[in-house]
């Protein structure tokens, strides 16, 4: 927290406008934690966006490139950050100084829809909310590694470790069974099932109807076969990161260090599964209260101008902020005129249905319990409709290897959701799980990628086994589909295998 | 101090390295390095960011919004950021940054790896150089600069004086006239220059694959020279037995079948430094390749210009003999024994391949002067 007593305090003009737009705010019926307003230049803004929003983290080279990236593209004018909000009690934002005095209004507008979803979208409820301050302990710690191990000793695993940052099960925060039936069964506790096999006898004939070792010897043999068909874990995991902390052979460090990257992995991932609705909130709320509240006249075109930037479509990536932003005010506008439900959906007449209008006025309820209950993947599930898409000129494009180019591939409902649905499960990311964490009874750990029809990169997943291996510190081998045929990605330390799955 | 410059520093002590590492492969192979502007050229490093279990190509795709029909090419070429371009998908482990290194740092990590001294400039000349600075405003300039407030405020206040606004419906349209762009001005910056003047024979014997050499030996000289100088002027000598001053295409690109007579194009270079860079106020440096075939009595008359008017000329006078598939001439043995070894502004080397171009650099450059 320290850095943050560097940034300047708002100044006068600044706190009377954030007054203004908290009052609007509420009176829109948003409900936040007390947020903090911060000015800071433009190298420090890019510092605090490079750290994913924080001012203190842990050092890494990477938030170095990350940075160098966004001070460039600044200085050439092809990027500029207006904003940065902090999703923790109290909520921190932080304003750019060169902004222009509107836009400063509209950004204050936007982080205020922002503080709400924060504070009150279900995906956020089991975040820590004090990460701030975590943040800045994670950072204290691993540099305290840094002093006793080494920069690169402790860089390089860090490095290893973001390999398999992704692999985290999302949904954990909401399940508790979880933790316990990862944990191995104890093995050694044969004795207690004597097996049969064991024939009756008197005491002084025991030794010879039942030779000891031959009944040593059985009991050896079950207890491999058992260890053999034992499943360990008994099903797939899909929290790695737990597995390989709980069972790699980790130096207490390391082991520190791993439950760091995963601490933060699942403190961003809400994020990563409500960016649409997130950005769309914010900016159906940036722009109903600037049109119907905060501009002066003298602020128009600034306005136009910005909000017309922020919500500029391209033909290769849907924007966020735009898709949001008009599912939100669709949802609203069909509440509003009773335009869903059994009658709505089942009614034919193409005229009826474009003059439908039952006066339900209930645009505003409807949007709020949406930002509250649901994700990205649920939102587009349930909200986008046919007509939005016709509306919108939606299309879904993939790549065509016969012309090495990129394609309009549908103009299709059906298909044009199901390529969102798809970009949106799992965030968009292979789902990978750990199938048995004692492959071949030989401590190797063996990963699997549920095949959807999409191939890994085999490029990437070569290096992340490199990375996992380091982590691992024994064979690590995964499953998945390359070229239609189920094969079996394995690294052991000094070569990579690729074995065809009979 | 931004906590940020730690991280910065360790990323590009990361990047220096992996460079450095592969510095002798990049001067080997010049054709790996892609310029991108005047002052930043981009090298292609292994592995610098993080691996994931990712999609391939084949499943990088999407949703997008605006016209066109299916199966048109959507514009922008590949659209997931952070995805290289090209197949992606069946280039196992080839994945490449591509990293923006300044001529500056390269220079530097050349100059470091290389052991090179840095060069005293002789004769500061009062030669200024210009350099800009974004403070006024512009009616013409690139759309990127466009300045927004101000084009409207024209177009608005163009509407008014015309009678054509109308505040019931305050539609304000500009017109190029309108248009206002961010824009420089200049401020002078003192400079020492340099002029790099190559030689280079194209007489039938060196082939191709030699002019690519010398091509990838100059790009490395001139970075580093680049780097010592504000500013170097580069000037390009062909000759077989005639010689003339051709610019930077030409060079690399003209064979000739004729026999070959160094002394013509130690005639230009000499009448090229009389008429237009005076020692006094210029650094010369020269850079001779040749496969080291010359007419025979041609060698007195060739040393003699470069004993009498070269060398006293330049900084520096580098003959870099280039093996040719009909081996290697004799030219280089008559300057062995004409100025010895070991001289103070003249250095010698045999480039028998590109695998020679490192150590050709080092003793071109090794003397910093």
């Amino acid at each position: 927290m320290a850095s943050v007593d560097v940034f300047e305090p708002l100044p006068p003009h600044l706190a009377d406008i954030q007054r203004q737009m908290e009052g609007y705010a509420r009176g829109h019926g948003l409900d936040f934690f007390p947020t903090i307003f911060e000015v800071v230049e433009a190298d420090q803004l890019n510092e605090v966006a490079a750290y994913g929003g924080f001012p203190t983290r842990y050092p890494h080279w990477r938030f170095g490139m990350e940075f160098e990236q966004l001070a460039k593209g600044y200085a050439y004018g092809l990027q500029k950050i207006y904003e940065l909000v902090i999703n923790n009690d109290p909520c921190y934002a932080y304003l750019m100084k060169s902004n222009e005095l509107t836009d400063q209004k509209l950004v204050m507008a936007h982080v205020y829809g922002h503080c709400d979803f924060f504070k009150n979208n279900f995906w956020f409820s089991k975040t820590n909310r004090k990460m701030m301050d975590q943040m800045a302990n994670h950072g204290m710690r691993i540099r305290r590694h840094m002093d006793r191990f080494g920069v690169e000793e402790v860089e390089n695993f860090i490095d290893a470790c973001l390999s398999i940052e992704d692999l985290i099960d999302i949904h954990l925060p909401f399940i508790k069974r979880h933790e316990e039936s990862v944990k191995p069964k104890a093995l050694e506790d044969d004795a207690h099932d004597e097996p049969s096999g064991r024939f009756a006898a008197k005491g002084y004939m025991e030794s010879f109807v039942n030779p000891p070792e031959v009944l040593s010897a059985e009991a050896e043999r079950r207890r491999v076969e058992r260890r053999q068909s034992e499943q360990f874990p008994s099903q797939p995991v899909r929290d790695v990161m737990l597995f390989v902390l709980e069972n790699a052979p980790l130096k207490p460090w390391q082991a520190d260090v791993l439950s760091i990257i995963r601490d933060e992995a699942y403190y961003f991932a809400p994020q990563g599964q409500t960016k649409i609705m997130n950005e769309g909130w914010a900016s159906y709320w940036h722009s109903t209260i600037m049109t119907r509240q905060g501009i002066q006249p003298a602020d128009l075109i600034c306005y136009c101008d910005h909000h017309s930037g922020t919500m500029a479509s391209s033909s290769t990536r849907l924007n966020p902020y735009k898709l949001g932003i008009e599912l939100f005010r669709d949802i609203e506008d069909r509440w509003n005129r009773g335009r869903f439900g059994k009658d709505f959906d089942e009614c034919d007449d193409y005229v009826a249905k474009h003059h439908w209008d039952t006066a339900a006025g209930l645009g505003k309820q409807k949007i709020f319990e949406v930002r509250r209950i649901y994700n990205d993947l649920m939102f587009i599930d349930e909200f986008l409709t046919l007509d939005f898409c016709r509306q919108h000129k939606l299309f879904s494009f993939g790549y065509n290897p016969g012309n090495d180019a990129y394609e309009i591939e549908s103009r299709e409902f059906p298909q044009i959701k199901e390529r969102l649905l798809f970009n949106l499960t799992n965030m968009g990311r292979p789902q990978i799980a750990v199938r048995d964490g004692n492959y071949k009874n030989r401590g190797e750990l063996f990963l699997e990628h549920t095949f959807n029809g999409l191939e890994l990169k085999t490029g990437y997943a070569q290096d992340t086994l490199v990375n996992l291996y380091r982590l691992w510190a024994r064979p690590v081998h995964i499953e998945t589909v390359i070229d239609e045929v189920k094969t079996t990605l394995s690294y052991d330390g000094h070569e990579h295998k690729g074995t065809q799955v009979k | 101090m931004l906590k940020i410059d730690q991280d910065g520093r360790r990323f590009k002590q990361i990047v220096r390295g992996k460079v450095r590492d592969n510095l002798r492969k990049y001067i080997t192979h010049g054709e790996m390095i892609g310029r991108k502007g005047r002052n930043l050229i981009s090298i292609p490093l292994p592995q610098l960011d993080v691996p994931h279990f990712r999609y391939g190509q084949n499943g990088s795709g999407g949703v997008g919004q605006g016209e066109g029909e299916v199966g048109t090419p959507i514009a922008g070429g590949a659209p997931q950021p952070g995805q290289g371009q090209g197949n992606a998908g069946s280039d196992p482990g080839a994945h490449i940054l591509e990293v923006d290194v300044s001529l500056e740092e390269l220079a530097e990590i050349l100059g470091d790896e290389l052991e090179l001294p840095r060069i005293e400039p002789k004769g500061k000349a009062n030669i200024t150089d210009e350099k800009a600075r974004y403070t006024s405003v512009r009616r013409t300039g690139p759309e990127s600069l466009r300045h927004f407030r101000r084009t409207y405020m024209e177009a608005l206040r163009r509407q008014i004086s015309s009678n054509s606004y109308d505040a019931g419906s305050p539609r304000v349209i500009p017109i190029r006239e309108d248009k206002r762009y961010r824009s420089w001005t200049t401020t002078p910056m003192p400079q020492t220059t340099a002029v790099v003047v190559y030689l280079m024979d194209v007489s039938g014997s060196m082939t191709d694959e030699q002019k690519q050499v010398v091509r990838t030996t100059a790009f490395w000289l001139d970075t580093w020279l680049g780097s010592q100088y504000d500013g170097i002027e580069t000037r390009y000598i062909i000759h077989d037995a005639v010689a003339r001053e051709v610019d930077e295409e030409t060079f690399y690109h003209t064979r000739e079948s004729g026999g070959t007579r160094i002394s013509s194009a130690y005639k230009v270079c000499a009448e090229l430094i009389k008429q237009k860079f005076a020692p006094s106020e210029w650094n010369i440096y020269c850079f001779q390749f040749s496969d080291g075939d010359n007419w025979g009595e041609d060698n007195e008359q060739s040393l003699r210009i470069l004993r009498e008017e070269l060398i006293p000329a330049s900084n520096l006078f580098c003959y870099g003999q280039v093996e040719s598939p009909y081996g290697s001439g004799e030219y280089i043995r008559a300057l062995r024994s004409a100025f010895g070894g070991a001289h103070d502004k003249l250095t010698l080397a045999e480039i028998e391949n590109k695998e020679g171009i490192y150590d050709a650099i080092k003793s071109f450059l090794g003397k910093g002067k």
